[in-house]
């Protein structure tokens, strides 16, 4: 019954959609607020019918309900709790509801929160964004019903792919998909501008915090997969260029770009054009990317659901959306006013630098992904573009962009002084120089790049640093006043700041994880032992375990530094019962930022069993700095400029304050 | 600076740009890919020493041989050739005897093909799509289509 609810909610949300897709449109364009009135409840209306269809589906797993097709091919009745929840999204039909239910979640927050942009906007803001989901919807029902019945159900579901039972895997959708489709929002503003023909710097204002909201769950969705990739593949690598990454990386590179392009329109009104073109491309390179993971058509490491049918139905959307959005650009660009011009060398001129490294990158990536499948369709030839084509092509991008970051928060706007600038740099630039001289002294030369890669770091580390000590003037007016002043900088300005940080202390992660590196791989037999970064590794046996629904075998390695012991570690391979399918555990130990890795290989017939080791010192940098990045982004999203159109509206925080005052 | 001269500067910079990217891509697409090859096609094709390609094929029953320090040897075929490979490390989880494999690296001069990775997929049932795609081609498919 609740199966059917949800299914029926789901076609009544389709119904509902399709009337938001026209009426309040009309209305923006007549001016007529009747219509235009109906969007914000329509929208909020939209959420619940979907969230009622989402509930119906994650009771279904709750109860084990096998004869619904999908729990029945995705669960099974001895799964712990937590997959039960996060089988809901853990494969194809589920998914795709989910990206609907957050594709609804920012209309309706849009229709909630959005009383501060005016009315036309709003209503075709919201118009656009029921077309996305009407198309979605469309998809869902029509080639991926979630509530399709069984007419003799089975007794027992086939299980959750076990690669998927894992907590990191069980959060990392989410937050991808907050951040992918956090984009259509950016593209539903875009749009309703471009067919509204008016776009001012109050436009940038109301986008900024949804792009940087988007962003910064991107971020966490992508440093979470890496994260995932790295334990639990046991490859021991954290990222693979493969189409499935590149997917997500695509529009958070766009969506970088997109927030700095902005920063421009809303204080100067420059790049308007630019920026609403990004906004289009980056919400097109998520469902581009959406159509890669869905359809199968990649042969990747990650590619759980695949279906070449439900690939032709996306393919259909994809260019729809992307392109009817770039027609109407065409058609409609020319007419937006170009606003004041600035010197090469300004605030302005860096934040385009950085526009035109972070697109050209993203135009690397998406060659590299997409090359291989049009050579296979033209010439029938198969080829791997693989981590050597994007080392060649992204790293030489990225590598001038990160030299140029600390300087673009202190050149002006404008018209900017560069020697100013260096003047202000100098100390960061001296201190990086001592670094690289330091990790030459360290490693000698191991590698020639990999000191300089340590100095880049530095020098966006120090460099961001540096950025918010000018902003106070520190030296000029003494300790105590900058302190003050440093509190109540605005919280752009900080998150700019702890965002470079974060691109700094991933890039150290990056940089020293990659280059200094210690591996073995060998086969211990019970009681030998490998020395490694100053570890000793003994191998103690391999012992069976039975665990909630696998049984593994666990190796028992007990590691020692100076003859005592510092750890145990368990690294094991599993069988799961419902699929028999086998997955490795990799054995993690985590001293400061660096971690000692170990994953096991096949158990020979004496005793002995295959092993690699890798010592990685400071990989977890890699996914702090991106959590950095991201709390960088949260605390710009604070700035109470950008509050216009936010999540938070202002009259709930002088009501709270109000509450305070009179609670004393 | 005139308005024009500023204008100037900025396309100078972003065609610059654009070039560099242009630039690396061509160079890495021509220089950087791997192009997958079945047995056939190796003992068919002369493929020069020290080219990376990435063989497609099933692994031949009885062919998996393990000696110490995690090395293992087993024959790739697609029912018509076979080669040796050897590789130095841990195999994926879902590596089996009779089972598709991808593995990467580079023909020696003995003719046989050293791996420096080898893949499987996260499904059970994977073949993976170019080995099924060759193994069509030569008539020997066995599964389902």
């Amino acid at each position: 019954m609740i199966v059917e609810l949800g299914h029926y909610a789901l076609v009544l949300a389709f119904a509902l959609a399709l009337v938001q897709c026209v009426l309040p449109l009309v209305g923006a364009l007549r001016e007529d607020r009747a219509l235009m009135a109906i969007a914000p409840p329509v929208s909020i209306s939209l959420f619940l019918l979907v969230s009622l269809s989402f509930v119906s589906l994650t009771i279904a797993y709750l109860t084990s309900d096998f004869s619904v097709l999908n729990v029945y091919a995705n669960s099974y009745s001895a799964k712990p709790l937590i997959y039960k929840i996060s089988g809901v999204w853990g494969n194809h039909e589920g998914s795709v509801l989910l990206w609907i239910l957050i594709l609804v979640f920012f209309g309706a927050l849009v229709g909630y929160f959005g009383r501060n942009i005016p009315a036309p906007l709003r209503a075709a803001t919201l118009s656009v964004q029921a077309w996305v989901t009407t198309g979605f919807l469309a998809f869902l029902l029509i080639t991926s019903n979630p509530f399709e019945r069984i007419a003799t159900p089975p007794m027992e579901g086939q299980g959750l792919n076990p690669i998927l039972q894992d907590i990191g895997l069980a959060i990392h959708p989410p937050l991808l998909y907050i951040g992918y489709v956090g984009f259509s929002i950016t593209f539903s503003f875009a749009v309703a501008a471009l067919i509204l023909g008016r776009i001012d710097a109050a436009w940038a204002r109301w986008v900024r915090p949804w792009t940087l909201l988007a962003w910064v769950f991107l971020t966490l969705g992508i440093a979470m997969g890496s994260y995932w990739a790295y334990y639990e593949l046991g490859w021991g690598g954290w990222w693979f260029w493969d189409p499935v990454e590149n997917a997500s990386l695509m529009p958070w590179l766009v969506g970088t770009a997109m927030l700095h392009s902005a920063i421009v329109m809303e204080k100067r009104e420059g790049l308007k054009v630019w920026t609403v073109l990004l906004a289009i491309f980056a919400f097109s390179l998520s469902l581009l990317g959406t159509f890669l993971v869905r359809s199968g058509v990649l042969t990747s490491v990650h590619a759980f659901a695949t279906d070449p049918e439900r690939g032709v139905f996306i393919l259909g959307l994809l260019t729809f959306f992307i392109g009817g959005s770039l027609s109407l650009f065409a058609w409609r660009a020319p007419m937006l006013k170009q606003g004041g011009l600035f010197a090469p060398i300004s605030r302005e001129g860096a934040l385009v630098l950085n526009n035109l490294f972070l697109s050209a990158a993203a135009s690397a990536v998406l060659i590299g992904t997409l090359y291989p499948l049009v050579l296979d369709v033209v010439t029938g030839e198969k080829i791997s573009v693989g981590a050597p084509f994007f080392n060649l092509t992204f790293g030489p991008l990225m590598i001038p962009l990160l030299m140029a970051v600390p300087f673009g928060p202190v050149l002006a706007w404008k018209r900017g002084d560069l020697l100013a600038a260096c003047q202000r740099l100098y100390a960061a630039f001296g201190l990086a120089f001592l670094a690289v001289l330091f990790t030459y002294w360290l490693w000698g030369g191991a590698s020639a790049l990999a000191p300089l890669g340590v100095g880049l770091a530095v020098w966006l580390m120090l460099g961001s640093i540096v950025e918010l000590l000018g902003r106070v003037k520190l030296f000029d007016i003494g300790p105590r006043r900058a302190l003050s002043r440093l509190i109540g900088l605005p919280g752009s300005a900080w998150g700019t700041s702890i965002a470079h940080f974060g691109v700094g202390v991933a890039v150290l992660g990056i940089v020293t994880a990659s280059a200094f590196q210690e591996e073995h791989i060998l086969t211990m037999k019970p009681g030998s032992s490998v020395e490694l970064a100053g570890y000793e590794v003994t191998f103690d046996g391999l012992i069976p375990r039975q665990g909630p629904n696998y049984q593994e075998d666990v190796g028992l390695f007990s590691l020692r530094r100076g003859g005592v012991e510092v750890a145990q570690l368990e690294p094991a391979k599993r069988v799961y019962q419902a699929s028999r399918m086998p997955t490795s555990e990799a054995g993690i130990l985590t001293s400061w930022f660096s971690q000692i890795y170990l994953s096991l290989g096949e158990a020979r017939e004496d005793g002995g069993v295959d092993v690699r080791i890798y010592h990685k010192p400071l990989i977890t940098l890699i996914w702090i700095g991106c959590v950095i990045m991201a709390f960088g982004g949260v605390v710009s999203i604070g700035d109470r400029r950008l509050r216009v159109g936010a999540p938070t509206p202002a009259r709930k925080k002088t009501r709270a304050k109000s509450a305070a005052v009179a609670a004393e | 600076m005139t308005r024009k001269q500023r204008r100037l500067t900025l396309i100078g910079v972003a065609g610059a740009v654009l070039a560099l990217a242009v630039g690396l891509i061509l160079f890495a697409l021509s220089d950087q890919i791997v192009f997958f090859q079945s047995p056939t096609d190796i003992a068919q094709k002369s493929i020069p020493a020290g080219q990376r390609i990435r063989l497609g094929g099933l692994v031949e029953e009885g062919s998996v041989v393990r000696s110490d320090d995690a090395h293992v040897a087993f024959t790739v075929t697609d029912l018509v050739s076979t080669i040796a490979v050897t590789y130095k490390g841990i195999l994926p989880d879902l590596f089996r005897e009779g089972q598709g494999v991808v593995a990467e690296g580079v023909v020696g001069p003995d003719g046989v093909f050293a791996a420096d990775s080898v893949l499987a997929k996260h499904d059970e049932n994977y073949v993976p799509k170019e080995v099924a795609e060759a193994l069509k081609e030569k008539g020997v498919w066995q599964g389902a289509d």
